[in-house]
């Protein structure tokens, strides 16, 4: 794999992020880093804001101020992947061609070799056999290795996803996580979460995102590399750690709220 | 089951109709029996296909010319949002002008030919076809948009790849509205002035009181329709096979 400066994994710095939304600042002056090669994990109370600071990163919110850079100050485009909660495949075109559908819209040539890599990839998030189904015919499950897939086909060095596994039960959300933790390392990863077990089991940090308009916690740093344990106790005390700090947060949002 | 079903209404309305005609007593130049029809149409056949081929050709070529610039302009209205603000408006007012007003003018203007015929069954459909694939177009499920964003791709290739496939569903029903109404556009043409077609030829059985072979020509008019209405759904179902699958995907996942 090249390593140049456009597959390096940088870090992601956002400084004084703004966001008014129906006459309320969602957020305003907000700063946030990702590391580098690192997974950071953001939970918070639902409506706070944790998709369109996500989204901000991504270039999707044309509405807001702010904007992501790299250490060296340059913009991210061409070098993120977006996972979203709704698999967003399209229905007409074959788990393949919906993982080659990032070069279809490049005007890259679908060569043997992308095909190659691109049958290699359903195969390592388990779906060898499946390329021909469209995704009427897959599970949820499989719709979002599908997607996981694909994310994975853009070789982005930075990759941001948006509660991907929320959709799911809880055996395949499990399995997935394992999965994508294996397929992202190295990646400089945003993962937006209302889950603090998964945040736990990925986050190399852990932020919380609460108030109106919303602040970002101290980052708590979980021991060990992700993916972890759910049975570990310390992360149980953690995840409890968590719980209190996302209730205390969801009443201050409560009365923060107009 | 279904071609039973088919056959079990058709014998059920021919009976209706007979009934009809039996206890009112009705004049048969009023309303003629369905035994008096099927004799009128066999002895009118040859000349009922030779107009049918006409009308037949009017629709098929008016379909096909409507639906074409209703795709075109769709997608022009669509990736141009400058002809939006300038090109919806003269689409609304030009359909506020019933289309059979027009058809004098359009006959003078084009002659008693076929082209008067087939700009009228374009006129009827082309609107119909713009709306529904414009509302397609514009409907794109925002998230594949985003998705697509983030990919890189450019406007023209995201209509190509994204936009007009998410839309082709809604396109097909515009199809099959205007497949249904083809057919008015065509013989209403007919009946403001025309040489050939079963709208003429009825007009002329009509004059002359042969009101059991103009039963005949309206039966094979409307077997036309529906054969048309069928092939077209079939061929649109054929097309775009995941639109089936998606409406029948709503199965509870396995636990």
């Amino acid at each position: 794999m090249p390593n140049d400066i456009t597959t390096r994994a940088p870090s992601v710095r956002l400084h004084a992020a703004s966001l008014v939304y129906a006459g309320a600042p969602v957020f305003d002056a907000l700063d946030l880093v990702l590391p580098a090669g690192r997974t950071t994990c953001l939970l918070g109370p639902s409506g706070v804001g944790k998709t369109s600071l996500l989204r901000l990163i991504a270039g999707l919110l044309p509405g807001a101020e702010g904007k992501a850079v790299d250490d060296d100050g340059s913009g991210l485009s061409g070098r993120i992947a977006y996972l979203a909660q709704q698999d967003l495949l399209l229905p007409w075109l074959s788990a393949l061609d919906n993982v080659t559908l990032g070069g279809r819209l490049r005007g890259e040539s679908p060569g043997p070799p992308a095909l190659d890599r691109a049958r290699g990839l359903l195969a390592r998030v388990g779906l060898a056999g499946r390329e021909d189904d469209r995704p009427a015919k897959l599970s949820g499950g499989m719709r979002q290795r599908v997607a996981l897939a694909r994310t994975l086909m853009e070789d982005r060095p930075i990759v941001l996803m948006d509660e991907p596994f929320s959709s799911l039960d809880a055996i395949t959300r499990y399995e997935l996580q394992a999965l994508a933790a294996e397929c992202l390392a190295g990646k400089t990863v945003l993962l937006v979460t209302h889950d603090p077990l998964e945040a736990l089991r990925l986050g190399h940090q852990v932020l919380i995102m609460a108030g109106a308009p919303a602040r970002l916690d101290t980052p708590l740093v979980p021991v060990g590399q992700p993916p972890r344990d759910p049975a570990d106790a310390g992360l149980l005390a953690l995840q409890a750690e968590l719980l209190k700090r996302l209730t205390q947060a969801k009443i201050d949002h409560g009365t923060g709220a107009p | 089951m279904k071609a039973l079903r088919a056959l079990a209404i058709g014998a059920g309305m021919l009976l209706a109709w007979q009934a009809v005609v039996s206890l009112t007593g009705v004049a048969h130049y009023i309303l003629p029996g369905p035994v008096r029809v099927a004799r009128a149409f066999a002895a009118n056949a040859d000349v009922l296909f030779a107009h049918a081929f006409v009308t037949g050709t009017e629709i098929a070529l008016g379909l096909l010319l409507g639906c074409l610039l209703g795709c075109v302009s769709a997608i022009l209205v669509a990736s141009f949002p400058p002809a939006r603000r300038w090109l919806l408006p003269v689409l609304v007012v030009s359909q506020a002008i019933p289309v059979f007003a027009l058809a004098p003018v359009l006959v003078l203007w084009l002659g008693y030919g076929l082209l008067s015929k087939v700009a009228m069954a374009t006129l009827i459909i082309y609107f119909p076809v713009t709306a529904a694939f414009f509302d397609g177009l514009r409907r794109t499920e925002p998230g594949w948009l985003d998705l697509a964003r983030t990919m890189g791709g450019s406007r023209f290739r995201i209509l190509r790849h994204i936009r007009i496939p998410a839309a082709l569903p809604a396109l097909s029903s515009g199809i099959r509205v205007a497949t249904a109404v083809a057919p008015i556009g065509a013989v209403v043409g007919e009946w403001v002035g025309s040489s050939a077609g079963l709208g003429y030829f009825m007009l002329q059985a009509n004059g002359r009181l042969q009101i059991d072979t103009m039963f005949a020509a309206l039966l094979l008019l409307a077997l036309m329709s529906v054969a048309l209405y069928f092939s077209v759904d079939a061929l649109l179902r054929l097309a775009l096979p995941w639109q089936a699958e998606d409406a029948g995907s709503t199965l509870p996942e396995s636990p």
